[in-house]
C-alpha cells in the first residue's frame, strides 16, 4: 500500500484515504467538473466536489457527515469524474474507501439501505456458489428489504425467454471462494484497527 | 486463433443471448473461445462497494486460473466484468506488495501475464481482418453505438483512443453496412447496478439515452454490455413510465449485429430473448459510408497502440 503523505496528518480522514488508496484530496482545486458531469449528481446530498471539500477541511464533525452522506452509496463508479478531473483525482477510489469506512464505523446512511441490501445479497450469492445466482440474489434482496412485490411482472417475462435459472451454477472452488471472503473481511477489519480515526494511520 | 474466454455470470442468465451470439459468430471470425476452468464471479459493483481487497481478489482468482491454463489473452465480453478484471490487473501491476498480498488471499500464484481484452478490442481485430468479405447481408440501418462507461473508462486502461467520443464500435458497424449516428450519449451512464435498488434513477438515466437515440433517427441501439442491455431493454417499461412516452427502438448486442450481417438466423443469435422486440418499420437500405475498408484498417494500428500501452 502507498504510504501516507507528509502534509496530511494521519488522524484525518484525508490521511486515511491517502494511506489506503494513494489518492490525495489536496490535489483537488474545486473546479466542480466532477459534480457537473456526475450522472447521480442531481440526487446527491453532498456533490462529489463537496465530499472532497469536507475531507480537505479535515474537521472531525464534518468528516463524519461525509461518511454519513447518501452520496457515497449513489456513486456508480462510472468514472466520468475521474476521466474529466484536471488533477486526475480518482474520486471513485475515494468513494470506495469512504463506503468501507462508513460500514466500519457503523454510520452508513439509512436511505442507502436498499443499495446496501443489494450489494450484500449479491456477495452472499457469490460466497455460497462462486458465481452469481440471479434468482437467489433477487429473493435474498426481497427478504432483506421486504420489497416482496417489486418486479413481479419482470420475472415471468424472463422465464418465458429462458433467462431465469432456477438452480445456481455452483463452481468446484466454492470453499476456496468462501475462504477468500473470510480473509478479505479480516483484512478490512484489520485496516479499520490500524488506520481507524482513534489510532495512528500509518502503523502499517 | 485460440483465445481465453470469461463469460461472466450474466451471460449464463439474464443476458444469455449475448453469450449465444458471441459463440455463434466466433468460429466464423476464426476465434476459438477457451473458457477459463472453474471461473468465479468478478464481484461486479458489489465487491468494490464494500471491500476493496475482495474486489481485487475475485478477479485475481480468475486471472490466476487463466494464467494456469496458459491463456495469454482473455476475452471478457461483459464491460462490467472487463473493467474489474483489467482494473485489477492494472492495480496489481503497480504495487508489488499488493500483488503478493492478493496472491496469498487467493492461494494461487498470480503474475499478471494474461492480457484482458474487451469485446470491441477483439471484434475490431476481426473488422480489420476480413470481416467485410464475410458480410452477406449489410445491416443497412442507422444505429446508435452505445459504449456506456466501461468500454472507455477508466482512461488509464487505454481501451479506446478517445474516452469522451470513442469510434471503435462505430468503425465495426460501418464494416457491417450500418450507419452509426453522431450523438452525445455514447458514454453516458445507464444507471448500471442500481437497476434493482434504485429503478427511478435508472429510468431517468437510461431514458435520456433511449430518447436521444430515437430523436437522432437511430433505428437500433447497439451495446456491448449486459448491464447496459438490461437497463435499456428489460427496463423499457420503467423508462416509458418515467418519461411518459413510448419507445419501440430495439437494443441489440454488437455480436448479434455482426451475426445478422453474416447471415446467421435471428434465433441462433438469441434475438427472441429481448424484451423490446427486434422489429423495424422500414426495410434495410444500402448505406454509403465513406470507405469502411479505410475505417477498418485505421482501427488496426489503434488497437496495436492500446495493446502496447496496457500490455
Amino acid at each position: 500500500m502507498s504510504g501516507s503523505s507528509h502534509h496530511e496528518h494521519d488522524h484525518s480522514l484525508a490521511g486515511q484515504v491517502k494511506a489506503a488508496t494513494g489518492e490525495s484530496v489536496f490535489n483537488c482545486y474545486q473546479c466542480g467538473k466532477c459534480s457537473a458531469g456526475c450522472p447521480l449528481g442531481p440526487e446527491m446530498d453532498l456533490a462529489p466536489n463537496q465530499v472532497l471539500r469536507v475531507l480537505q477541511l479535515g474537521l472531525p464533525a464534518l468528516e463524519e457527515e461525509a461518511l454519513k452522506a447518501e452520496s457515497i452509496w449513489l456513486c456508480l463508479a462510472c468514472e466520468t469524474c475521474a476521466t474529466r478531473c484536471p488533477q486526475e483525482v480518482s474520486i471513485p477510489k475515494i468513494m470506495d474507501y469512504l463506503r468501507e469506512e462508513a460500514l466500519r464505523r457503523g454510520v452508513a446512511n439509512p436511505k442507502a439501505k436498499d443499495i446496501l441490501a443489494f450489494h450484500r445479497s449479491f456477495l452472499d450469492s457469490i460466497k455460497k456458489n462462486g458465481r452469481l445466482h440471479e434468482v437467489g440474489l433477487i429473493s435474498a434482496y426481497k427478504m432483506r428489504t421486504m420489497h416482496v412485490f417489486q418486479d413481479v411482472n419482470v420475472a415471468p417475462k424472463l422465464l418465458m425467454r429462458g433467462k431465469l435459472k432456477i438452480l445456481p451454477h455452483k463452481i468446484k472452488g466454492r470453499d476456496a471462494i468462501a475462504a477468500m471472503f473470510d480473509r478479505c473481511a479480516a483484512a478490512s477489519a484489520h485496516a479499520g484497527q490500524t488506520t481507524g480515526h482513534h489510532d495512528e494511520a500509518d502503523k502499517r | 486463433m485460440k483465445i481465453g474466454y470469461y463469460p461472466g455470470c450474466s451471460l449464463l442468465g439474464s443476458s444469455r443471448e449475448y453469450g449465444e451470439s458471441l459463440t455463434a459468430i466466433a468460429p466464423l471470425l476464426g476465434l476459438e473461445l477457451t473458457e477459463v476452468p472453474d471461473w468465479n464471479c468478478c464481484g461486479a459493483s458489489a465487491a468494490h462497494s464494500l471491500n476493496h481487497k475482495l474486489a481485487l481478489a475475485l478477479p485475481a482468482r480468475i486471472l490466476a486460473l487463466a494464467e494456469r491454463a496458459g491463456l495469454s489473452e482473455l476475452l471478457v465480453p461483459c464491460s462490467a466484468c472487463f473493467t474489474r478484471l483489467a482494473g485489477t490487473r492494472y492495480e496489481l501491476s503497480k504495487d508489488e506488495n499488493l500483488r503478493r498480498e492478493i496472491s496469498r488471499i487467493i492461494e494461487l500464484p498470480y503474475a499478471g501475464t494474461t492480457r484482458v481484452l474487451n469485446v470491441v478490442e477483439v471484434l475490431s481485430r476481426a473488422a480489420a481482418n476480413g470481416l467485410k468479405e464475410k458480410v452477406s447481408k449489410p445491416f443497412g440501418r442507422k444505429v446508435a453505438c452505445y459504449y456506456g462507461c466501461y468500454l472507455t473508462r477508466p482512461a488509464a486502461l487505454n481501451t479506446c483512443k478517445r474516452a469522451e467520443d470513442p469510434q471503435e464500435m462505430d468503425d465495426i458497424v460501418k464494416v457491417c453496412g450500418a450507419e452509426p449516428i453522431d450523438w452525445p450519449f455514447k458514454v453516458e451512464c445507464c444507471g448500471a447496478g442500481l437497476s434493482v435498488a434504485k429503478l427511478d434513477s435508472v429510468a431517468r438515466l437510461s431514458g435520456q439515452i433511449v430518447d436521444d437515440a430515437v430523436r437522432r433517427g437511430a433505428e437500433a441501439i447497439v451495446v456491448a454490455c449486459p448491464m447496459c442491455h438490461t437497463n435499456l431493454d428489460l427496463r423499457r417499461d420503467a423508462i416509458q413510465q418515467y418519461r411518459n412516452q413510448q419507445y419501440s427502438i430495439p437494443v441489440i448486442y454488437i455480436s448479434q449485429l455482426i451475426g445478422l450481417t453474416m447471415g446467421l438466423s435471428p434465433d441462433k443469435l438469441g434475438m427472441q430473448r429481448h424484451h423490446v422486440p427486434v422489429r423495424f418499420e422500414r426495410a434495410a437500405q444500402t448505406i454509403s459510408t465513406p470507405a469502411p475498408a479505410a475505417a477498418a484498417s485505421a482501427a488496426a494500428p489503434a488497437q496495436a497502440g492500446t495493446a502496447e500501452k496496457r500490455g
